[in-house]
């Protein structure tokens, strides 16, 4: 039967149902800040938005998309190749070639979009890709897509990279290499230095997606690449508007002229329309606050310590390092379920994350943080999380 | 070269550690279906592989290995 390999998902849901809890697809009945809604009846601070740098509600974007809405209409209905290359989008494009130092770049309608197309395009049958194994779905899907040969190398392992190199020969050279900025289910960095220089020894090319370190790391915020002081290392650089930029959709920068020639390769860009004109507006406004105002980023990394070490000092187990996205590991399902509902009810709302989406057999309770959360707020999602270890919920023997 | 006995030794002895049905294994034994490893077991079993003969094998051969003969052709095939 068609649908029998779904019956594992409807029985999850089913169980979720009886729970009476909706972790995945919550609905938001009222948005009143950047950083507090009301999901599904409860009202929560939002501490697994991803919206890094609080941008969504800023009167400034919000009034550039209304401007654009009002002079470009509500959609381009069209591909970029076809009728949906508006003076917005070709401005957005060389906004964000300047944001990062280069002269070329592609905006896509989202980030997944932006991740699976260049993922798919620019190696094919013959070539190689190296990537992370903890790579996002969007890169896995592209990877496959390419038709070129796609080998792991070991999470965050710039040793297992440079082997891998080593064993592929002169075929070195026609690979490309995949790594994130910041990985967005743990919250941890890619040693980019020491990637670089694996690359630099064998060859190749090097993609990184910095869809989580955007905005959030970088003396400008170009990411973690820049913040390793290799940016002249990297091909391609893919990331979101979704996130720090508080919208939707993705991009791909280079300083490769070839991008151009690329860019009309990439069926992700070509067959689906354009993004709308106000969210480019929003966009691109977005992007010159993030560029104008430095203290966001000082802010996030104050949130994320102060969230980091509250939940540390809790006996929580938490990742190595502080960072903006923040994850709590898990062993017992059931038990990580009415963690995530008890959170709700203490007014907080993270995300709940079950394997294969986590990097391992773990269950996540994911938080992320954002500029514009006050240290208030991030001192009720500390005793949040207080409140299930006195509840008894939250057994350190079942830890990860 | 590395014959392909050889290869098969080294998955019967690897994989003994994941065999929790004591399962008698054979070239035809299938590595999900029989032994009933998890994607990420899968993942980790072929990490083994790769780092004990030094090579790397392509996700993409995946699809096409369902028993432990299968992986051990597959395996020598790529290491000539």
């Amino acid at each position: 039967m068609l649908f029998d390999k779904f019956q594992t998902m409807a029985d999850f849901q089913a169980e979720l149902a009886k729970r009476e809890v909706v972790p995945f697809g919550a609905v938001t009945e009222q948005i009143i800040s950047a950083t507090e809604g009301v999901v599904e009846g409860h009202k929560v601070i939002l501490a697994g938005t991803n919206n890094y740098m609080g941008l969504s509600f800023d009167p400034r974007c919000i009034a550039a998309a209304q401007a654009a809405v009002a002079k470009w209409g509500t959609g381009t209905t069209g591909s970029r190749l076809a009728n949906g290359s508006f003076a917005e989008h070709e401005a957005l494009e060389q906004e964000i070639a300047r944001f990062y130092g280069v002269d070329h770049a592609i905006v896509f309608s989202t980030g997944y979009a932006a991740t699976m197309g260049m993922c798919s395009t620019l190696a094919g049958p013959g070539d190689v890709i190296l990537l992370d194994a903890d790579s996002h779905a969007s890169i896995y899907a592209g990877v496959k897509l390419s038709e070129a040969e796609v080998i792991r190398y070991k999470h965050n392992d710039p040793d297992d990279l440079a082997k891998r190199m080593r064993r592929l020969g002169d075929r070195a050279s026609q690979t490309l290499i995949i790594a994130e900025g910041i990985y967005s289910m743990l919250g941890d960095v890619a040693p980019l230095k020491e990637i670089a220089a694996v690359k630099r020894e064998y060859g190749g090319y090097l993609l990184v997606d910095e869809a989580h370190s955007m905005g959030v790391l970088g003396d400008s915020g170009r990411g973690a690449a820049q913040a390793a002081g290799v940016e002249a290392d990297v091909d391609f650089t893919v990331g979101t508007f979704s996130k720090s930029l508080g919208s939707i959709g993705g991009f791909c920068v280079s300083r490769h002229a070839e991008l151009e020639a690329i860019r009309f390769c990439i069926k992700a860009y070509i067959f689906t329309a354009s993004s709308s004109p106000s969210v480019i507006a929003s966009t691109r406004e977005a992007l010159r606050i993030i560029t104008a105002e430095p203290q966001r980023r000082q802010r996030v990394w104050e949130n994320a310590t102060r969230l980091y070490n509250g939940l540390k000092a809790l006996g929580l187990p938490v990742g190595p390092t502080a960072s903006p996205v923040v994850a709590v590991e898990m062993i017992n399902r059931s038990r990580t379920i009415d963690c995530w509902k008890a959170l709700m009810e203490a007014g907080v709302y993270v995300n709940l994350v079950i394997p294969p989406a986590s990097p391992s057999t773990n269950f996540l309770l994911r938080n992320s943080v954002s500029a514009a959360h006050s240290a208030e707020q991030i001192d009720t999602i500390i005793n949040a999380y207080a409140g299930l270890k006195e509840a008894g919920l939250f057994d350190p023997a079942e830890a990860a | 070269m590395t014959d392909y006995e050889e290869y098969l030794g080294f998955l019967y002895s690897t994989l003994a550690s994941h065999n929790k049905k004591n399962l008698v294994l054979a070239e035809s034994t299938h590595l999900v279906a029989d032994i009933g490893l998890s994607s990420l077991e899968v993942m980790e079993f072929i990490e083994k592989i790769e780092d004990h003969f030094d090579i790397s094998i392509p996700l993409n051969i995946l699809p096409d290995v369902n028993t432990i003969g299968e992986l051990a052709k597959k395996v020598q095939e790529l290491n000539p």
